[in-house]
């Protein structure tokens, strides 16, 4: 029997990913995506472009969107703001794991 | 099917008011949700908790599941004889689902009267993304590797019914993931009804700490303990890496904790690019000397000038 084999990808191989599917694969309404590209939550890689391209990492931001308007019940503007303190912690998480790293 | 206290899970009393029930459980998001708490098991725990307040916050799902009667939780039931017919449109196959399950299809079947209420035909649904954990080791997260996953997702048949179905799949976990990394691997969730696609399969990566090598990002840290001779005078030692070992020159006059940089022997991505293997010295003193060695460190001690404490004094003046 022959194993279909599935590859599983990282946010860097996936390159880029359009509006459309950003929005089916991560169930945030149109509106509020919009509205976080309006509070620079989400970039598209040109805004003036007709149809919007992000980079693929926008799908990993988009779920967790999606977890804090479900969960927490918060409008777009809160999540907006939660997103930026995440985004803090996960750079100061990356120092401190470089900085034990290196002490061992 | 197993029963879940839903009422215990969220702290409250079954009389608990709509505002009591979303106060406990805010409390308890605040405390276990995945994305801001720290806590282990913080994703178990707080998925039993969403599934308690997504039945409980919704007047007629609450009214259902009080209609299921008390159990002890954990205990095996069945929905009484009528329970079916009235609030889950006569399906009657309770046993391969859980509890969540039930009012997840209760959910689904809500959303699709609300859609023929609106008018026209209920709209391609896409199916659930899973969710799964995969522990790895260091040289897998290295150099790339197949695992095989038993997956029991729930999936929906056209009436909105859902069921867990059991899948084994094997997926390529490609080189130089990182711990806490998310995978994506698309279409491999649950499958879509109605004509909508199928969902995605997200992987949890998790590397175990390897006793040598130390990741921060694609670069790799690694102690290299040299003598106080070594540091001083200079020496060429042979050194493993993950991809094999190789000969490291570490220059006379090292100091502790300089790190000694291995271009491009850190991971590497599919993308293409490698971080970078760092050895840090570390000089390490012999903590048993005979009376022969004491004596060259005695002759050491009066032959040097090196003062490493010279800047102290003057500097920590105040």
């Amino acid at each position: 029997m022959n194993i279909v084999v599935e590859q599983a990808l990282t946010v860097d191989e996936q390159g880029t990913i359009s509006y459309s599917e950003l929005v089916s694969a991560s169930g945030v309404p149109e509106d509020a995506l919009r509205e976080l590209v309006r509070y620079g939550a989400l970039a598209p890689l040109d805004p003036a472009a007709p149809a919007w391209t992000f980079n693929a990492h926008a799908l990993m931001v988009a779920r967790k969107v999606q977890r804090l308007r479900n969960d927490f019940e918060l409008d777009t503007h809160a999540v907006a703001v939660v997103l930026s303190y995440l985004e803090r912690i996960e750079t100061l998480e990356a120092q401190l794991r470089e900085l034990r790293a290196r002490q061992g | 099917m197993k029963y879940k206290d839903y009422y215990a899970i969220l702290g409250v009393k079954k009389d608990a008011g709509a505002d009591d029930i979303k106060a406990a459980y805010r409390r308890l998001a605040r405390k276990y949700h995945p994305d801001v708490s720290k806590e282990k098991n913080a994703e178990e725990k707080f998925k039993e908790m969403g599934e308690a307040y997504e039945t409980l916050k919704d007047p007629e799902k609450r009214a259902a599941y009080d209609q299921l009667g008390s159990h002890a939780s954990g205990q095996e039931f069945r929905p009484p004889p009528d329970w079916g017919q009235q609030y889950a449109q006569g399906s009657g196959a309770f046993d391969d689902i859980d509890l969540s399950d039930l009012f997840a299809a209760f959910g689904q079947r809500q959303s699709r009267g609300a859609g023929r209420e609106a008018g026209g035909p209920p709209p391609p649904m896409r199916g659930h993304d899973f969710e799964a954990g995969v522990g790895i080791t260091f040289a897998q997260a290295f150099n790339g590797s197949e695992i095989q996953l038993q997956m029991n997702g729930l999936e929906w048949d056209e009436e909105g019914n859902g069921r867990r179905v059991p899948r084994t799949i094997t997926v390529r976990i490609p080189r130089g993931v990182a711990n806490g990394e998310k995978l994506r691997v698309p279409g491999k969730g649950g499958a879509g009804f109605r004509g909508g696609p199928a969902g995605d399969l997200y992987l949890d990566i998790e590397v175990a700490d390897h006793p040598v090598f130390r990741v921060a990002g694609q670069d790799l840290y690694m102690d290299l303990p040299l003598t106080p001779w070594e540091a001083v005078l200079g020496t060429e030692v042979s050194l493993p890496t993950p991809a094999g070992t190789v000969s490291l020159k570490v220059p006379a006059g090292t100091r502790a904790g300089q790190k000694l940089r291995l271009g491009g022997r850190g991971m590497q991505r599919g993308s293409g690019t490698a971080g970078h293997l760092y050895a840090i010295a570390r000089i390490e003193v012999p903590s048993v000397v005979d009376d022969a060695q004491r004596e060259l460190y005695r002759k050491l001690a009066a032959a040097s000038n090196f003062a490493p404490r010279g800047h102290l004094e003057q500097e920590a003046a105040l």
